[in-house]
């Protein structure tokens, strides 16, 4: 049966350096959504030494904008669900540890869901998983199970971590399994977050983690991964934000404006800029010989700019709120790839400090749809160096 | 690991001799009490014997006892049984959710409901009850003692008011059953609710005491058991077993029991106020059940402190306990105008008839540590981005 592979957390502990957790203790908090990596998580440092706490954060209520209009009557949500909750506690009944559910639900909506409504609005596509990961996940979560005596947190992210000696820094890499590496959400995570975390599926492929779960006799080994934002149900944001705002009794401020082209010729009109995103081709509302795409949205006019794919590529991108990982600070130019969405294939660019507290990325291939709101995640080969928030 | 339980109030464990009580009820006299012949007849004695028992605990005629599930059955009982469309009702914002839920679902389908707010030490006033009177008032619930506070409601005077205005009142006598003298002659209430498994008894029983000629429409329609008033074939190992907690019951009111159970309570009391900083009696100015401290815990999450204690091994609550186990902020603590940052800061002790001195010194040795550690790790807004 394959174990926590190359317990990197563990052999390194006793170097003595002010970061090393030499004193943390024995118990760790696994984050469990449900879902079969966290579940999974739980199973194999069952099979560890470690004294564990299943902890479950309930984040939103998926009953509460059911049947508005534009969202399901009926809500089968993909995180934070009773079925969800039902699965967590199932998994961490047979194994036998203590499960508690935490009412994070308050926190989730002002630190998660009203940004990301707000960030639309202003014309920018946010991420919502990096905001949980770094208000809730990784904050809030880990400030509770240090509280009630877990010194160290446990989740199902597809990661690595390891504490390097002689950088005297922890570093996060990516994983086994680059299909499902989730460190471009991860760029936020503090020394301190990262020394306390433990990602046991970093060297090992979902089919793997699947076949983990058999054997574990886990019932929930099949179940399908979540693809969509946790709290968007049916996974159209537009309607969200509109049964969102209806609740909160605010109207849905009027952004519409001018469709215009690269040469500011007015094409059309569109209904408000939380519509689009840069580099979105669908749902434009305008016939032409060639396929038309999202170029700028500009938040004070509320133009949405519009060209051909070649028009869409742009060689620099600013980002700001940075958190550096693998170094202390930038403090030169530093080559790197940049990935500029989850789905990005990271290209070669070169990074430097301008400006008050903002990095330049100047890539060496001018690069697809650079999305304000998105984050710049900056590699070497497979370690995180850091990252921003796109401008 | 050591274990040391103060939630009597959400459960209790079964005593041995009730335990005993029901044990051959499951395979030697397994019969259905409706039945003719003679493992019928000795079902049917042993249910009798316990509706004497649980009448005698509240002063009433045995067929004034009806068998039910539990606390939640008979509290929906006595307002679906009585409240239709066009009647008025009024209860209190402090009840617990099985009737502040069964008052709600009754006001969707047409009845009027007023729900009476409580005093900053989480007791309804009963002239207020009184001036909540309409021409249409058909019924009264207010429960006798609260579950997240243990504070006594004026019951007896609220039943007075009831009486002269000739209103049907019902209290929900969960929680203080077998913790106070119930007579509920003196009470004058029409209905009373009993929970089996918050008194020793087995989850899945419980009691309504209706007065004789008070006409409810039933809950369940099948056949004739419980004079028409409750179908379904009785659960007898439960019922008897409730008879026999019953009984005791009854004697640990007047044998000191509560009063020991009383001094165990204001040493955890004293004890935390002394040790932890920021704390207090949420109710602590009422006249409370024997068992029940709710104490506020000023700048720390109480969901976090219940888990904390969990872990040492000490079993407490925060808000009360729901479906999906998460703690929502207490309602009982917000109608008391406690800011919500303090009602989530406040945990529930309910002490059993078990309880020792060596539990309460367990809980003081663990509580101010644990208490300390969460006031340390506070969470201040750290999130490093965004």
């Amino acid at each position: 049966m394959p174990q926590v592979r190359e317990a990197n957390w563990v052999s390194s502990y006793n170097l003595g350096l002010f970061i090393m957790p030499s004193t943390f203790n024995n118990t760790v908090a696994v984050a469990m959504s449900g879902g079969v990596d966290s579940s999974t998580v739980a199973a194999m440092l069952k099979d560890e030494s470690y004294e564990l706490v299943g902890l479950t954060l309930q984040l939103w209520n998926q009953r509460r904008l059911a049947g508005k209009e534009g969202m399901p009557e009926q809500v089968q949500g993909r995180c934070c669900s009773i079925d969800d909750v039902y699965d967590a506690r199932r998994v961490a009944e047979n194994l036998g540890i203590p499960y508690y559910l935490l009412n994070e639900q308050e926190r989730f909506e002002e630190q998660v869901v009203r940004p990301f409504v707000r960030e639309y609005l202003a014309g920018r596509t946010p991420i919502p998983c990096s905001l949980c990961n770094n208000h809730l996940k990784f904050d809030q979560l880990l400030i509770r199970a240090r509280q009630i005596g877990a010194d160290r947190i446990a989740t199902g992210h597809y990661a690595r971590n390891e504490y390097d000696p002689e950088r005297n820094r922890w570093i996060l890499k990516r994983p086994a399994d680059t299909s499902k590496d989730q460190t471009y959400f991860l760029f936020g995570l503090t020394q301190d977050q990262l020394s306390r975390t433990l990602f046991p599926l970093g060297n090992y492929t979902k089919p793997e983690v699947r076949e983990i779960a058999r054997e574990h006799a886990l019932a929930l080994a099949s179940k399908p991964d979540s693809q969509e934002i946790c709290f968007i149900p049916g996974g159209d944001y537009k309607k969200f934000i509109d049964a969102y705002l209806d609740e909160q009794g605010e109207p849905l401020p009027d952004s519409s404006g001018e469709l215009v082209s690269t040469t500011g010729e007015v094409i059309g009109h569109h209904q408000g800029i939380h519509n689009f995103t840069v580099g979105q081709r669908k749902g434009l509302g305008l016939s032409s010989p060639t396929p038309l795409y999202v170029i700028q949205i500009d938040n004070a006019s509320n133009k949405v700019t519009v060209g051909n794919e070649s028009e869409t590529t742009i060689q620099t991108l600013r980002a700001r709120d940075l958190n550096w990982i693998s170094i202390a600070s930038l403090d030169g130019p530093m080559r790197v790839k940049a990935k500029i969405r989850h789905r990005h294939e990271p290209a070669w660019a070169t990074i430097e400090m301008v400006g008050d507290g903002e990095v330049l990325a100047t890539f060496d291939d001018p690069q697809r749809a650079v999305t304000p709101g998105q984050s710049a995640v900056f590699y070497d080969n497979d370690e995180v160096i850091g990252g921003g928030w796109i401008l | 690991m050591k274990r040391v339980y103060m939630d009597a109030n959400a459960t209790t464990p079964l005593v041995p001799e009730v335990l005993d009580a029901m044990r051959p009820y499951f395979i030697e006299h397994f019969g259905n009490a409706s039945s003719i012949h003679q493992q019928g007849q000795h079902a049917r004695a042993a249910v009798e014997q316990a509706r004497e028992s649980v009448a005698a605990l509240v002063n009433c005629r045995p067929a004034e006892i009806v068998f039910t599930s539990g606390g939640t059955e008979s509290d929906n009982m006595a307002l679906f049984g009585l409240v239709g469309p066009g009647d008025h009702l009024i209860t209190s914002s402090i009840e617990h959710h099985a009737v502040l839920h069964a008052a709600e679902k009754l006001r969707d389908r047409g009845a009027e409901v007023t729900f009476v707010p409580v005093s900053g030490e989480g007791a309804v006033d009963p002239q207020v009850v009184r001036r909540s009177i309409k021409p249409n008032t058909k019924l009264i619930s207010i429960m006798m003692a609260n579950n997240e506070t243990g504070v006594i409601q004026p019951v007896s005077e609220i039943g007075r008011i009831a009486a002269e205005a000739d209103i049907f009142f019902h209290t929900d006598a969960v929680q203080a059953a077998g913790k106070l003298t119930i007579d509920v002659q003196t009470l004058r209430c029409d209905l009373l609710s009993i929970s089996g498994h918050k008194m020793h008894a087995p989850q899945g029983t419980g009691v309504l005491y209706v007065r004789r000629g008070t006409q409810l429409e039933p809950l369940f329609f099948g056949g004739s058991h419980e004079r028409q008033r409750r179908a379904g074939t009785e659960n007898l190992p439960g019922i008897v077993g409730l008879g026999k907690a019953a009984e005791i019951a009854r004697a640990a009111l007047t044998d000191g029991t509560i009063q020991k159970v009383a001094a165990l309570r204001n040493r955890l009391e004293q004890g935390v106020l002394a040790q932890v900083e920021e704390t207090g009696v949420n109710g602590g100015n009422s006249a409370r059940v024997a068992n029940t401290t709710n104490l506020y815990f000023d700048n720390l999450e109480g969901e976090a402190l219940v888990i904390a204690l969990d872990l040492k091994g000490l079993c407490t609550s925060g808000g009360s306990a729901c479906a999906s186990g998460a703690a929502e902020p207490s309602h009982v603590l917000s109608a008391m105008n406690l800011t919500p940052a303090r009602a989530r800061a406040s945990l529930r002790f309910s002490l059993t008839k078990q309880t020792t001195e060596d539990d309460i010194d367990f809980a003081l040795s663990i509580i101010p540590t644990a208490a300390a550690r969460l006031r340390e790790l506070a969470p201040v807004n750290a999130g490093t981005l965004g």
